[in-house]
């Protein structure tokens, strides 16, 4: 303990130190100085695309990913016959509780009916400051639209939600004629190894060749886990010992899908929290290291469990800031929670969610639908 | 990251100075920032509203008339009533009188089931026991070779399909309970956790299985696995499993990140079972009884030293970290040491993290984002520097200081504000050490720092309670930091 308390004031000092350095020459140099950019560049542009109000023509949406895609990408919809958000929901829909019920009803629009949409949104983990700025606009409809009974508020509620989030490019992407890498990121036990199962057997079924890479190297019996997976999507898998560096496995993935002309790597990475610097340094080289040519990373989604509470949007911001993440998939929707916190991570951060988990098999993992979102999130 | 809550009260007590008690409508918009602050921390939003009103009772009865902080009184109620709801003790563990002591684990899908049944297995051999793990997830692909490999870790037994004569894929995992608690009895292990496979709460066939592994096994303690990070849904689920299961606590897992950990009350209020362990880390060794006064600080954003020492005990050489205090007391600190202390704290985590965990640090502070680029600049700094510019950092004159700027990629403008810091925190710490009663004729270096160290021990008292007890909130705001003002 003595030591503990010997150590604390030396971190103390370290912090006040360091802090009262960076305080005092950002006072000093302006605001023209921000920090400087520390890697290629990249970030710079990542910086730009999120301080960027969304661009509001549907057709030119592919923007939020451009910077990922190399120079020329092709964007190609994976759209195969399968079931869709709706259908898929519905089987789950008898369990989403309505929060709305009392306000549908209702002749006029008082507070207390703001205040039960208030909490209805926050019920569904959209979180106080995104539904109150939500709230706001909508009170703005009501004025301008002349809105004056519960179920044309609802209605205006959904409608401005479906609004923004709806300008998003959902696709994911591939480049024909290269080693497409998409990279699975994510805190620990959101599903990350499972939703690579379900995308190879998507991606298997509607012919491209495939080959996992068991990047998770941390996690007891990832590796196996993922084989059994690659079995049932009859997709190769790349796997190193425990412990061994995910970057080289992932590597050894992209040239043995190259020499053998698959269409795509899956690359698995091990759980990480998104507040241990070193793993997301580590996680910064996978990146780094999966598009060296041959490879070329053409997607780097982060997984979200949609049990996620406001801490959602802290993960999202720190894996784009290390990985520059170009979808969120949503998993375990099915469940009774809502996965509101999507919500901020598009209209924060511009991160379309791209994918959503609705159950065990694979067929259950379906392309995101706002609009079928946004219904469920008020659903009866 | 998000203001303490104390921040937030800032701006309605300032109004308040000179009147010395809070009008009702003072009162409602302290509570709309309480409530605010619980809901960004996951509290569930019914458990927010029971608790609000609570805290308005208190406010507005007469505890606060004579308040000489009043802002902080109100954080201490809050703080309060936070730990009521989280029930002041730690659960205790019995024992079946007539072994094996069976702990049933559920939950939802990726809360940390598997792990942590290999981190309570490792628990209850450091109690003297001999567990035994059962797997009974035969849904997750490889769950099953995840138990046993944790289990070779942590030097445990772990039995599962093994028992049956199935092969293949699938099995009845009802079975594989009921058979793993009979090898149980014939090893002689005289504690069995049984795994369980993921599932939804709503999903009323597993529902039953996992209660019909219950109705075999009857456990003594059925632990439902709750991950920190989790929102509003988390009572829901609770309750479903509550149930079901009739659970006897929660463990509360990855609490190594920085969700608030909110949904752990809302469980505790809603189903009114304790929070009984808490898995802190990703070592099989980070996890623990838990500690309510520790997650009711941490929910208030009122910063975590105890969490902060425990990361610092990980990350630093217990012998250098005292010498180099040793020297910091007495003013001999050099820019040497703070290298060497820098590479040190970096292992901790993100600095700006760190900052979020120190009580009473000033408010600009901590809304500073301190990104890694900055650290490096200081680096970079003081590396320039010749190593007896680092000893005796007075001997940079003018072009010394070009020198350094130029060497570092910086300006002289940024290596004088390092040098600025860096005396005003020497001459901070000089006062400071000054005041010890400790002799400091004691030539033995290390034997100076252990009693550094005691003398630290007493002055710090009223900060950091010695034993891991709580920390006392009034003390915070006293805190008070070189440089800064």
């Amino acid at each position: 303990m003595e030591a503990a308390l010997i150590i604390l004031v030396a971190v103390l000092v370290l912090v006040a130190v360091t802090a009262g350095f960076v305080v005092a020459t950002r006072r000093r140099r302006g605001p023209e100085l921000e920090p400087p950019l520390v890697d290629d560049g990249r970030r710079g542009r990542a910086g730009a695309t999120t301080l960027e109000p969304p661009p509001v023509d549907v057709d030119e949406a592919d923007v939020g990913v451009e910077e990922v895609a190399p120079p020329a990408p092709e964007p190609e919809v994976v759209a195969p016959p399968r079931p869709t958000f709706r259908e898929r929901l519905a089987k789950a829909r008898s369990t989403f509780s309505g929060y709305v019920g009392s306000i549908l009803t209702r002749r006029s629009i008082d507070q207390e009916t703001w205040e039960d949409l208030e909490e209805a949104l926050i019920r569904a983990d959209v979180g106080v400051g995104p539904a109150t700025e939500l709230l706001d606009s909508v009170r703005e409809r009501v004025r301008s639209e002349g809105l004056t009974d519960g179920e044309q508020l609802v209605g205006a509620v959904k409608a401005e939600m479906k609004e923004r989030l709806a300008v998003a490019d959902r696709s994911l992407h591939h480049r024909e004629g290269a080693a497409n890498v998409w990279l699975f990121v994510g805190v620990n036990g959101v599903g990350k190894t499972t939703t690579i199962g379900k995308v190879a057997k998507r991606e298997a079924e509607v012919g491209r060749s495939i080959v996992m890479a068991a990047g998770d190297t941390f996690r007891a019996a990832a590796a196996e886990q993922l084989g059994t997976w690659a079995e049932r999507a009859g997709a190769d898998l790349v796997r190193g010992a425990e412990g061994a560096d995910p970057s080289s496995i992932i590597y050894d993935a992209i040239e043995r899908a190259a020499a053998r002309d698959a269409d795509l790597v899956l690359a698995d990475t091990a759980g990480r929290l998104h507040t241990k610097t070193n793993l997301m340094d580590e996680l910064r080289k996978v990146k780094r290291v999966a598009g060296k040519p041959p490879g070329t990373v053409t997607e780097t989604l982060l997984v979200l469990d949609a049990t996620t509470g406001q801490n959602g949007l802290q993960q999202a911001r720190q894996f784009t800031d290390a990985v520059e993440v170009t979808g969120v998939v949503l998993t375990k929707l099915d469940g009774s929670a809502k996965g509101g916190i999507v919500f901020a991570i598009q209209s924060d951060l511009g991160i379309p969610v791209k994918l959503v988990g609705l159950g065990e098999t694979a067929d259950d993992l379906v392309p995101f639908d706002p609009d079928e979102f946004v219904d469920a999130l008020f659903s009866e | 990251m998000f203001d303490a809550l104390s921040d937030r009260f800032d701006g309605i007590f300032k109004r308040l100075r000179g009147r010395g008690r809070l009008s009702e409508a003072d009162v409602d918009e302290v509570l709309r920032e309480i409530r605010l602050a619980l809901l960004e921390a996951d509290v569930n939003f019914k458990v927010v509203r029971s608790l609000v009103g609570r805290i308005r009772e208190r406010c507005v009865g007469a505890e606060l008339h004579e308040a000489l902080n009043p802002a902080q009184q109100v954080v201490d109620i809050v703080h309060q009533e936070l730990i009521a709801i989280l029930g002041g003790d730690t659960i205790r563990i019995t024992f079946a009188p007539r072994p094996p002591t069976v702990v049933l684990l559920a939950g939802l899908q990726g809360s940390g089931k598997t792990t942590n049944a290999a981190k309570l297995a490792r628990w209850f051999k450091q109690q003297g026991r001999n567990p035994l793990l059962v797997g009974a997830d035969l849904q997750r692909p490889a769950a099953i070779e995840q138990l046993r490999t944790l289990g070779r870790q942590v030097d445990v037994p772990v039995v599962s399909k093994d028992l049956t004569s199935i092969g293949g894929e699938g099995g009845d995992p009802v079975e594989v309970a009921r058979l793993g608690i009979d090898e149980a009895r014939r090893l002689g292990r005289d504690v069995v956790i049984v795994d369980t496979a993921g599932r939804l709460s709503i999903d009323a066939e597993l529902m039953d299985q996992v209660r019909r592994i219950a109705e075999v096994t009857e456990p003594h303690y059925t632990f439902l696995v709750v991950d920190a990070m989790t929102g509003q849904d988390a009572v829901t689920t609770a309750e479903n499993f509550h149930a079901t299961l009739a659970l006897d606590g929660v463990i509360l897992t990855k609490l190594d990140g920085d969700a608030r950990g909110g949904a752990a009350l809302s469980v505790k209020e809603v189903v009114g079972k304790p929070i009984a362990f808490a898995s802190t880390g990703e070592k099989l060794g980070d996890f623990d009884l838990f500690h309510p006064d520790r997650l009711a600080g941490r929910i208030l954003g009122m910063g975590d030293v105890l969490t902060l020492i425990d990361r610092a005990k990980e990350a630093f050489e217990e012998e250098e970290a005292e010498a180099a205090a040793a020297k910091l007391m007495e003013g001999q600190f050099t820019f040497e040491d703070f290298l060497e202390q820098m590479q040190q704290v970096k292992k901790m985590g993100p600095l700006g993290n760190l900052i979020g965990m120190i009580p009473g640090m000033p408010k600009e502070l901590r809304n500073t984002e301190i990104d890694e680029g900055e650290l490096g600049r200081v680096e970079a700094i003081i590396k320039s520097m010749t190593p007896q510019e680092r000893r005796q950092p007075d001997l940079i004159d003018g072009s010394r200081r070009l020198r350094i700027a130029d060497g570092s990629g910086t300006s002289t403008s940024e290596v004088n504000a390092l040098l600025q810091q860096f005396r005003e925190m020497q001459k901070m710490m000089k006062r400071f050490g000054g005041t010890m009663p400790t002799a400091k004729t004691n030539a033995n270096v290390n034997a100076k720092a252990k009693a550094k160290a005691k003398a630290k021990k007493a002055k710090k008292g009223g900060r950091v309670t010695p034993k891991g007890g709580p920390v006392t909130a009034g003390a915070k705001t006293e805190l008070k930091l070189p440089g800064l003002k």
